[in-house]
């Protein structure tokens, strides 16, 4: 009976663990399994399949029907692929983005000391105010903005010198991170205002920056916390090697943090996959993506279940495969494996 | 000619590279810095002031009229306040315990910042954050914990957050200690348990409507055997409120659980295996080794999710519709309504409070924790 409560290998669970880790997660994969499994047999569904009470063995308690995917697939085919294509799209190319751009962010604030100051930041929001109220005045808002900037540069080389009260790297990182707090419904208005002004309304860009700046920061933060845990000494053996600042980043931080790196990735492309309200607003036809068809089959007749359910089940087919793919990457001693070699 | 030449002279090419040094970290942070101001700055302006104005849509279009700051006194103390802060009654006895507890706890921070001598500044910040924290509990107590109370949006909208983080975190934590041993199969377990996460937030919604419905449901023989085939979610504020807070955990526990388990994963082997060999046991290893290494991502992994909490619209708007009356309505979903009933400024005043109430917490959360924690070497 002991060898059941005790392991041969430190590392190995014993059998009684084993047993007790899987019941739970057993129970919490039947809680996450069931519903999609709902999902999946409303979707084979007949609409009197679904109204007439619950059913939930296809061919034993209802006949199955390919009735909603021929409909999603067939007459409304071609829309399908359109937004399906947008979302791929726009989801892979703004992930990849904020990836890059956030983690080289989220490395500059664990790795270099800023300083920004007190007066400066004062100094820029003033200009920011001036350019609006110039712009509340009648002014083209291109000449406010120019105006403003240059004001702003000039202050820079003359003024700012005489400020001393300084903020840190932290100060920087909530500023970042307190850009997700606005609801989007406050800021959807002045978003499409400025995509309008740039006649990028209804294109990918549109999308790709909003979805890039608003998931910034949660990369920067999560890639700072993996940054933080790895060890500085292999930095500096390169730096004395004589590595670049950027040839330290790509070759050594990098390769380290592919853990992290693989689960905010995943975040931020299922964040962009999944986005709706800022989709609603900024596309129209072209540029449109998944979400907005699922809830469009929320129509005058009541929710249409069979044709959202079969929407839903094409919207998450990819993410899954991609999840499966890069579930590997999330694994033990990847970073213990580099620091030996 | 000669000079691109002599650009491949060793000391040219120090001189280069330590200028591409010093303005490296500002070529690290500057992009990220840039992009978020440029769609941040005039969203964040033309929302402060479309919340100190009104809009009409008239026949000749759209009229601003600037009203300074009714909308906000209208929320706070006009026609709006009943639907914010809720009913406010005598709170019970447990409410009061509550109360006092928390106005104890302010007060010895309080005092604590005075006997340590800390700088004016920083007894003024606690003392101002003490009375708000006070102030936010009155209002989560007179209207929770009071017989005759009834929550407002706000209260609402907090108890989502506290209680939808508590439990996101806990289950996340526990499913990913069990999925980081080394069991066979424990990749099925954990691409499972990512799931919920890539569904579209409004495809949830609506996949909990079909799964709450009574009548139509998968669990309609469950409803029939406790007797309540005819149980109506409209009818039930706290019913459907758990029902909400049920969907959040399901839909928002796999973020927790996929971060805390890469955190587990990227943890050195070495000290384990000492301690392992030293026999310690699994509390050990975890309360000296685990939990102080995935310390960090945790504070930050709360923060993000306490944020975006703040802003749940989509389960309430479609599972509940914020029904019954405003019982399930979030800040969030509130300023949605108003904003299509077309009282933008009203919509535009509410976000602001949201966007005050979100700061005032993380920044408390930030202090608390910046001594404690440090990320940044």
């Amino acid at each position: 009976m002991k060898s059941f409560f005790h392991s041969a290998s430190p590392f190995k669970p014993s059998p009684f663990r084993m047993l007790v880790s899987y019941l739970i997660l057993g129970a919490w994969a039947l809680i996450i399994l069931f519903p999609l499994y709902w999902l999946t047999i409303t979707a084979f569904k007949l609409p009197a399949a679904v109204n007439n009470g619950p059913f939930y063995l296809p061919f034993v308690d209802f006949q199955p029907s390919l009735h909603a995917w021929e409909y999603v697939l067939g007459e409304v085919g071609n829309d399908t692929i359109r937004l399906f294509t947008n979302t791929v799209g726009v989801s892979l190319i703004s992930a990849t983005l904020t990836l890059v751009i956030g983690s080289g962010a989220a490395y500059a604030l664990t790795r270099f000391q800023f300083r920004p100051k007190v007066g400066t930041v004062l100094v820029f929001l003033g200009c920011v105010l001036l350019a609006a109220i110039l712009t509340a005045l009648g002014a083209p808002w291109g000449l406010a903005v120019a105006v403003a900037i240059a004001l702003f540069i000039i202050s820079l080389v003359t003024i700012a010198r005489r400020f001393t009260r300084t903020l840190g790297n932290n100060d920087i990182a909530f500023w970042l991170i307190s850009q997700r707090i606005m609801p989007p419904v406050a800021v959807v208005i002045p978003i499409y205002i400025i995509f309008q002004q740039l006649r990028l309304l209804d294109t990918w860009p549109a999308l790709i920056i909003t979805y890039v700046a608003t998931n910034l920061p949660i990369v920067v933060w999560l890639m700072r916390d993996y940054f933080a845990s790895i060890p500085y000494e292999l930095e500096e053996s390169a730096q004395i090697d004589g590595a670049s600042r950027f040839r330290i980043f790509s070759q050594i931080v990098l390769p380290l943090s592919v853990p992290g790196l693989v689960a905010t990735f995943l975040f931020v492309l299922v964040f962009c996959w999944n986005e709706y309200l800022l989709a609603l607003f900024l596309t129209n036809a072209r540029a449109q993506t998944m979400p907005l068809a699922v809830v469009a089959q929320n129509a005058t007749r009541g929710p249409q279940w069979w044709y959202m359910s079969v929407l839903v089940l094409i919207m998450i087919v990819p993410v899954i495969a991609m999840a499966i793919a890069l579930e590997r990457y999330i694994a033990r001693g990847l970073l213990v494996g580099a620091i030996k070699g | 000619m000669a000079t691109l030449t002599s650009t491949a002279n060793p000391p040219t090419t120090r001189a280069r590279a330590s200028r591409s040094e010093r303005l490296a970290p500002a070529a690290f942070l500057l992009p990220a810095v840039l992009v978020v101001l440029f769609v941040s700055i005039f969203p964040l302006l033309l929302s402060l002031f479309l919340s100190l104005s009104r809009l009409r849509f008239e026949a000749g279009g759209l009229k601003v009229q600037f009203v300074g700051l009714d909308n906000y006194r209208k929320l706070l103390f006009g026609s709006e306040q009943k639907v914010l802060f809720g009913t406010i009654a005598t709170p019970s006895l447990v409410g009061w315990v509550v109360l006092g507890a928390v106005a104890f706890l302010m007060l010895a921070a309080v005092y604590r910042a005075i006997r340590d001598a800390r700088s004016g500044r920083a007894v003024v910040g606690r003392a101002l954050a003490g009375m708000m924290l006070i102030g936010l509990t009155y209002l989560v107590v007179a209207s929770l914990l009071a017989p005759e109370g009834r929550p407002g949006t706000m209260v609402v909208t907090m108890l989502y957050v506290i209680v939808g983080i508590t439990l996101q975190y806990l289950i996340g934590l526990g499913l990913a200690l069990l999925c980081a041993q080394q069991l066979p199969g424990r990749r099925f377990f954990r691409v499972v348990f990512l799931l919920p996460m890539m569904i579209t937030p409004v495809g949830v919604g609506y996949l909990f409507r079909m799964l709450a419905d009574t009548n139509k449901g998968p669990l309609e023989p469950l409803w029939v055997a406790l007797g309540m085939q005819d149980f109506a979610w409209s009818n039930n504020a706290w019913g459907a409120r758990i029902a909400v807070m049920i969907g959040d955990i399901w839909q928002w526990t796999p973020f927790m659980f996929i971060v805390l388990l890469a955190a587990i994963e990227g943890q050195e082997v070495e000290p384990v295996e000492a301690a392992i060999v030293d026999g310690a046991s699994h509390w050990d290893i975890f309360r000296h080794i685990t939990l102080p290494a995935i310390l960090p991502v945790s504070t930050t992994l709360i923060l993000i999710r306490m944020i975006e909490a703040f802003k749940i619209i989509d389960l309430p708007n479609i599972l509940t519709n914020g029904g019954p009356g405003t019982a399930t309505e979030t800040m969030t979903l509130y300023a949605y309504r108003i904003w299509r009933a077309l009282d933008i400024g009203g919509s535009a005043a509410i976000a602001y409070l949201l966007l005050f109430l979100v700061t005032f917490f993380a920044t408390l959360y930030v202090r608390a924790l910046r001594g404690r924690v440090s990320t940044v070497r």
